[in-house]
């Protein structure tokens, strides 16, 4: 994909509209980040990519960030408009101390406040190009909720964006299941991730998995996984039918 | 073909650009070639901008959104530094330049590299790539060329180097873009800002070190043809 030769000049929009803006095309992007609830919180992963086009440009891009006390935000897509989201609710964060009245904003209310954002932004046809993963846990109440570029939000047990919904959301409805354990989680997680690895062109083997639990928000090293290539029907393809690919 | 040639196309600096940081600072470098279309509208141009005493600016895509972006920012940051009563640092003026980058996507081509040095964090550069993502690395490589180089510095790339190692490595990179890519060329400009200071360098084209089927520049065919014979083998 060559997004350098994709810029509309002005004088093709709508009259009024060519000063201001309109649905943009992402350049710099992040893939999947997939999430689950286990016994004590939340379970996010993501790799570290950041993707010019078909190029993988970086590769230390940190696509997880806590929110506040209680919260936890993945994103994918164009990383510039979630570096601005996170600008939005540092200020959203610091007002609600600066109320200095013993609350906190749960991640239920942001993600709502995400929603209403993005929603918002959408219907002036200048979305965030993101889909996000929020989640949290507050006073013993776990959340795990997701909001994408057009304003769709919904919570579930896993969410996923992006290449996620097809390759680990199919896994994750068949493994998981109430009350897994720390282990149990990263290691459903890891197998969402290497599939995710094999398949998605845009992902990187460098990742991150994040925890939140009443305690707080711990982000891992970077790290990367094993995969495995080593099947005779890798190794010999044509055996069978030669000519064959 | 020349009768087509687009010569009112916009200025785009097709651009090769790169900066590093070392122990000690860091050094920026880019290539020189300013091209209209297919004609080379100016071949040594001076792609690294200054911004402040201690922090440049690699510019590339279209030269006149970077120029405009870069005066802007030199315009705040001159008025941030009388404010502040001490030198910006060179975090501040990256999140400029993202700042301008980013509320004007729709509008604005140009890829940025921030590079300098500051007494608060000391050498350090800051990409700036189309869409305004604010990337800190301890280097990075941009405009048209810099697809050429990717593979290059995952290999030739190490943590800890001199100042003059650094250098030859920026060198060494942007010729080789050069090399290959079309929208690149002229000369090597390398600006190095470390503590004591900034300096500039030029490497011309005959500075540069041969790549692969290029040959050394003669001054005429007649210089090769009266050139004297190679000595008979002793067999």
């Amino acid at each position: 994909m060559n997004f350098m030769a994709s810029k509309q000049p002005e004088n093709s929009l709508l009259g009024p509209e060519s000063d201001s803006q309109r649905t943009l095309y992402p350049y710099v992007t992040g893939t999947s980040v997939v999430a689950l609830k286990y016994k004590d919180g939340i379970l996010m992963a993501a790799d570290m990519g950041g993707s010019y086009g078909s190029t993988l440009r970086y590769k230390n891009v940190e696509r997880m960030k806590a929110i506040g006390k209680h919260s936890l935000l993945g994103a994918s897509g164009e990383i510039s408009d979630f570096q601005e989201i996170l600008r939005y609710l540092d200020e959203l964060i610091l007002y609600d101390n600066m109320w200095d009245d013993g609350n906190s904003l749960g991640p239920k209310e942001v993600h709502n406040y995400l929603t209403r954002v993005m929603y918002n932004r959408r219907n002036k046809f200048n979305p965030l190009w993101n889909s996000l993963v929020l989640g949290g846990i507050k006073n013993g109440q776990k959340y795990l909720g997701t909001v994408s570029m057009i304003g769709v939000n919904f919570e579930d047990n896993h969410v996923a964006t992006g290449f996620g919904n097809h390759l680990a959301r199919p896994i994750l409805r068949q493994e998981w299941h109430e009350n897994l354990s720390f282990e149990d989680g990263v290691r459903l997680l890891e197998k969402c991730m290497r599939v995710l690895l094999y398949r998605d062109r845009s992902a990187i083997n460098k990742l991150q998995i994040a925890k939140i639990t009443e305690e707080g928000m711990t982000i891992s090293q970077p790290y990367s996984l094993k995969t495995y290539w080593e099947f005779s029907a890798f190794e010999n393809p044509t055996q069978g039918a030669v000519g064959s690919w | 073909m020349d009768l087509n040639m687009n010569v009112d196309a916009p200025h785009s600096m097709g651009t090769t650009i790169i900066g590093v940081t070392y122990n000690g600072g860091v050094v920026l470098g880019a290539d020189s070639r300013t091209s209209t279309g297919m004609y080379v509208a100016n071949r040594a141009s001076d792609k690294i901008t200054q911004l402040t005493d201690n922090v440049y600016v690699c510019r590339s895509g279209s030269a006149a959104d970077s120029q405009i972006v870069s005066d802007y920012v030199r315009y705040f940051l001159h008025q941030h530094t009388i404010q502040l009563g001490q030198p910006a640092t060179v975090k501040v003026a990256a999140n400029l330049i993202r700042l301008l980058s980013y509320s004007n996507k729709n509008m604005l081509q140009t890829g940025l590299i921030v590079g300098g040095w500051d007494k608060y964090e000391g050498g350090k550069i800051y990409g700036v790539p189309l869409g305004g993502t604010l990337v800190e690395q301890p280097f990075t490589i941009g405009g048209s060329g810099s697809s050429y180089l990717y593979g290059f510095f995952d290999q030739a790339w190490k943590e800890g180097m001199t100042k003059d190692e650094a250098e030859q490595l920026v060198v060494k990179a942007v010729s080789l873009a050069i090399a290959r890519d079309g929208a690149s060329g002229g000369v090597v400009r390398t600006v190095i800002i470390n503590s004591e200071g900034v300096t500039r360098n030029f490497y011309p084209g005959d500075k540069l070190p041969l790549w692969h089927e290029e040959l050394e520049p003669q001054n005429s065919l007649l210089d090769i043809l009266n050139a004297p014979s190679p000595e008979p083998m002793n067999i």
